[in-house]
């Protein structure tokens, strides 16, 4: 089993980037993914500054994989899209149709991303035969789903296991509306935001987590104590989101994890300490998704 | 020449169908009694008697059915959809609104006459993606995400030969539907593979000394004082606090209604404006149809005089999701 470190969903300094990228070289994950996947209107590195990443991630033993946005909806979105697709060099994370589209044109192999809704093997199988050599499940799925889902035997299954949940994009931008500016005019504001801006019920509950045009959820999603049912649902990498603080150490309880250096059990003590919220488990007992049920068993036995 | 606006309306029951027919929509929109569509609520919906008397009302008046098969198949139940799409075909259906690939290549294979149109869930936003349906398996037609700009859209229109619906009233979906989780975090339940969003069995209201609360699987989504009118607990609708302050966080319970895009709409040779609401009342489709039909007849009429009457918003806010109306995406600065 391997680690991938997924895209980054947050909007962060130049220098908060570059320095977070810089530590992940070092972290026992062997996949990154690169890129703005949110947001056009993020800017503080171009499309050149990924490169230069990728190749710095590369030179140190990563596989690095290009993601593309989410949410297309204008020709420059179109455009970058093109030049991502054509890099010649990385795989890239297709995240939507259209990307799909262009990179099976092109005959490159890619990673068929969350958001293209592969909930069932005949779309699975048409993405494979476009050219998929992994795919990343809706982060809904449950663990009989994917282990109901025949796989081709070339396609890697990386599965979303820890951090909070992207679970909606809108063209509203929630964290402009929030300081009552328009999405055009936002200035930046998710930047003051590394981990997202916290929407709770007006009972204080934590419920959401706004993130510019993404809706997250306030609860961090964690499989680390379901490993096993992650092998045996046919799970090859776990995906961790990247968050602001402490994920190196979070890297680490999942190395730990996958090379036998920590039992399962004790991996929900050992994270509570590393994440920015509650933990959730419930998407993949096949609940809804907020729950916390670390004890029950996703798959019969 | 493809159609311009077609008029096509929403038919939870075959009243409503009815309804609408006669209220003069050139297509209505249905689905089966189950989890292939995206209104799979109790009550709701058509069985294979229903739809076949609908189609034979339709068909009589020279107007379509269109079928919403707009949910995504799922290991082992896949045969549930294929089946759908092959009853879509024997009762002559005009087209089938499909959302999943895997089943957009079967419907293409197996009834190669079947009209395919690509369903708002599949959240196509881009020309690129449209092509991609349209390539892989000859879509006849998109429905767009209520999330682009009618300069986006524009774009869209220009670089595709599929014909484009827009959704012109009804609840404002404020996400990219086919890519929200919101629904499915708080309850379980998803908009993808049970076709419901806040569905009804996890609706709980309780009057409280704080007024009376609307819950969803025991998340508060809102709570209202004495003299407020109290909404149904969409999630995306309700009120949070964010750093302090409670508002609507996500979006207001408003609908989206753009009769006064009518001209540009047909400008850009949309072929087809959606009202939504198929969980609605019968009257409720007979009031909007008659002012969209009015609506649409007066802008293929005269477009360069085209104004929107008083009396049609009035009609339509008496129906309207908290009496109010807003252009969404279509306008710029609601973004």
């Amino acid at each position: 089993m391997k680690l991938s470190l997924g895209p980054l969903l947050y909007y962060w300094s130049r220098d908060d980037t570059f320095a977070f990228y810089q530590a992940a070289a070092a972290w026992p994950v062997d996949s990154v993914y690169l890129g703005e996947t949110v947001c056009s209107r993020r800017h503080t590195l171009r499309l050149p500054d990924w490169f230069s990443l990728a190749d710095r991630l590369a030179a140190a033993g990563k596989e690095v994989v290009l993601s593309s946005q989410a949410l297309i909806e204008s020709e420059s979105d179109l455009k970058l899209l093109r030049k991502i697709a054509r890099n010649g060099k990385f795989l890239v994370e297709a995240n939507d149709f259209g990307a799909v589209r262009l990179l099976a044109e092109a005959g490159v192999p890619f990673v068929a991303g969350p958001t293209l809704n592969a909930y069932n093997p005949d779309t699975l199988a048409m993405l494979h035969e476009l050219g998929a050599v992994r795919w990343v499940p809706p982060v809904e799925m449950p663990a009989r789903m994917l282990a109901a889902m025949p796989v081709p035997a070339s396609m890697a299954t990386e599965f979303f296991a820890y951090g909070r949940l992207p679970l909606a994009f809108s063209a509203r931008c929630f964290t402009a509306r929030h300081y009552n500016l328009q999405k055009d005019d936002c200035q930046f504001k998710c930047l003051d935001h590394p981990d997202g801006l916290t929407l709770r019920t007006r009972e204080g509950a934590a419920f959401l987590t706004l993130n510019g045009i993404q809706t997250q959820s306030a609860r961090v999603y964690s499989l680390a104590h379901r490993i096993d049912e992650l092998r045996a649902a046919g799970v090859g990498l776990l995906r961790l989101s990247p968050q602001a603080q402490r994920m190196a150490q979070v890297v680490e309880v999942f190395h730990e994890l996958i090379t036998g250096g920590l039992a399962p059990a004790e991996a929900p003590a050992r994270l509570a300490r590393l994440m920015p919220g509650e933990p959730c488990d419930g998407y993949w007992l096949g609940q809804a998704g907020l729950d916390w049920q670390p004890e029950r068993a996703a798959l019969p036995s | 020449m493809p159609a311009l606006l077609e008029l096509i309306c929403p038919a939870g029951s075959l009243p409503a169908l009815k309804a609408a027919v006669d209220g003069g929509a050139d297509g209505v929109y249905l689905g089966f009694k189950n989890n292939t569509n995206a209104r799979n609520f109790s009550g709701l919906n058509f069985d294979d008697a229903a739809i076949a008397a609908g189609v034979d009302y339709a068909h009589g008046k020279g107007r379509k059915v269109l079928l919403a098969l707009n949910t995504y198949p799922q290991p082992g139940e896949v045969a549930r959809w294929q089946q759908a799409v092959d009853r879509a075909a024997e009762l002559k259906l005009d087209a089938v609104i499909l959302a999943d690939p895997g089943l957009m290549a079967y419907a293409a294979k197996r009834h190669p006459d079947l009209r395919l149109h690509l369903s708002v869930q599949g959240s196509a936003t881009s020309y690129e993606a449209i092509n991609f349906y349209r390539e892989r398996f000859n879509i006849q037609r998109a429905v767009l995400p209520r999330v682009l700009s009618l300069a986006q859209v524009e774009t869209v229109a220009q670089n595709t030969e599929v014909e484009l619906e827009l959704f012109g009233f009804g609840g404002l979906c404020v996400m990219v539907e086919g890519r929200c989780l919101l629904s499915s975090y708080a309850t379980g339940d998803s908009p993808n593979t049970c076709g419901v969003c806040s569905p009804a069995h996890a609706v709980r209201w309780q009057q409280t000394p704080l007024g009376l609360e609307s819950r969803l699987n025991g998340v508060l989504i809102d709570r209202y004082a004495d003299a407020e009118k109290a909404g149904y607990p969409t999630l995306c609708k309700g009120r949070f606090e964010v750093q302090g302050e409670t508002y609507y966080a996500l979006e207001e319970p408003t609908s989206l209604n753009t009769l006064e895009l009518l001209p540009q709409m047909a400008r850009l040779g949309i072929a087809a404006i959606k009202i939504e609401g198929r969980q609605r009342s019968p009257a409720y489709v007979a009031q909007v149809t008659g002012v969209w039909r009015a609506a649409i007849d007066a802008v293929k009429r005269a477009p360069e005089t085209f104004a929107v009457a008083p009396a049609w918003h009035g009609q339509l806010d008496k129906v309207s999701e908290g009496s109010m109306h807003t252009l969404g995406a279509y306008y710029r600065p609601w973004k």
